[in-house]
């Protein structure tokens, strides 16, 4: 059942990225995507929306880039919590550290391992 | 106008002949498939982090620490995918639906950096693979670091 769930919402949360590339001007590109889908989760978390989101779709929330917004947020939040001002700065950055690490880890070793296409 | 209103059904039978036909010629509006194909091929990489999620939740991880093993997986893949070019086969099909989930993160990051190689180790892959993850974490940073200070002034 939780990957029905997780199939579902997640697959809704890309056609919401879907439309908004297809409905509106094609100045909004892919990174305006990415961009906006962070920020938007960030906001969306703070008002405590996404947790809610999470609880019933697991992976299917927490996969797509709200996701990642969502853990930059609460992270700062319990930062502050924790240490005060400095985990305004910090705390954001330690919760998502592992899929930001490894995102650029990854991303140069296989740039640096693979050639482009068509070479 | 009698006449008319007494064969409105051939009327309507060719009306409707001709919207066939032109539904049948014209291009189909690419919306629909788009955003099937994002649906499915978004909610696939979903349900496979969700089992990735209870994979490492198996294996003795906490809820959070299973969560970011499984962003570390997915992005792992989808990096090897985008070397091998297959990554961005998939997407002609996929659209946002490999661009929303974490691993359409870690292809923005491998693309470009693939891309302009030949400009160097630093100024090619070393500063593009950062083209569209540069803005993403800037904003993203930023955005929870205000959230953070909304917290500490008004807690």
């Amino acid at each position: 059942m939780d990957y029905l769930k997780a199939f579902i919402v997640g697959g809704g949360i890309c056609v919401l990225g879907q439309l908004m590339m297809d409905l509106t001007s094609y100045r909004i590109t892919p990174a305006h995507i990415l961009v906006g889908f962070v920020t938007g989760g960030v906001a969306i978390s703070a008002l405590g929306l996404y947790q809610p989101l999470i609880d019933f779709a697991g992976a299917g929330a927490t996969v797509p880039l709200p996701g990642f917004g969502h853990l930059l947020a609460q992270g700062a939040i319990k930062g502050v919590q924790e240490n005060g001002l400095l985990g305004a700065f910090g705390g954001g950055v330690e919760a998502s550290a592992v899929g930001i690490a490894a995102a650029i880890i990854f991303g140069y070793l296989i740039a640096a391992i693979f050639s482009p296409r068509g070479e | 106008m009698e006449q008319d209103r007494a064969v409105p059904s051939a009327h309507e039978t060719q009306k409707k002949i001709y919207s066939q036909m032109v539904a049948r010629t014209k291009p189909k509006p690419p919306l629909a498939r788009n955003v099937t194909g994002a649906f499915f091929f978004g909610g696939a990489i979903c349900t496979l982090g969700q089992a990735l999620l209870n994979f490492y939740i198996s294996m003795g991880l906490t809820r959070p620490d299973a969560g970011a093993a499984a962003s570390a997986t997915l992005v792992f893949w989808a990096a090897l995918l985008t070397g091998l070019g297959v990554y961005d086969s998939i997407a002609k099909y996929a659209g946002a639906g490999t661009i929303v989930p974490i691993t359409g993160f870690a292809n923005s990051i491998v693309a470009p950096a693939l891309e302009f190689r030949r400009e160097g180790m630093v100024f090619g892959v070393g500063q593009r693979m950062f083209t569209i993850a540069g803005p993403v974490l800037a904003y993203g940073f930023i955005s929870a670091w205000m959230v953070g200070l909304i917290t500490y002034l008004f807690k």
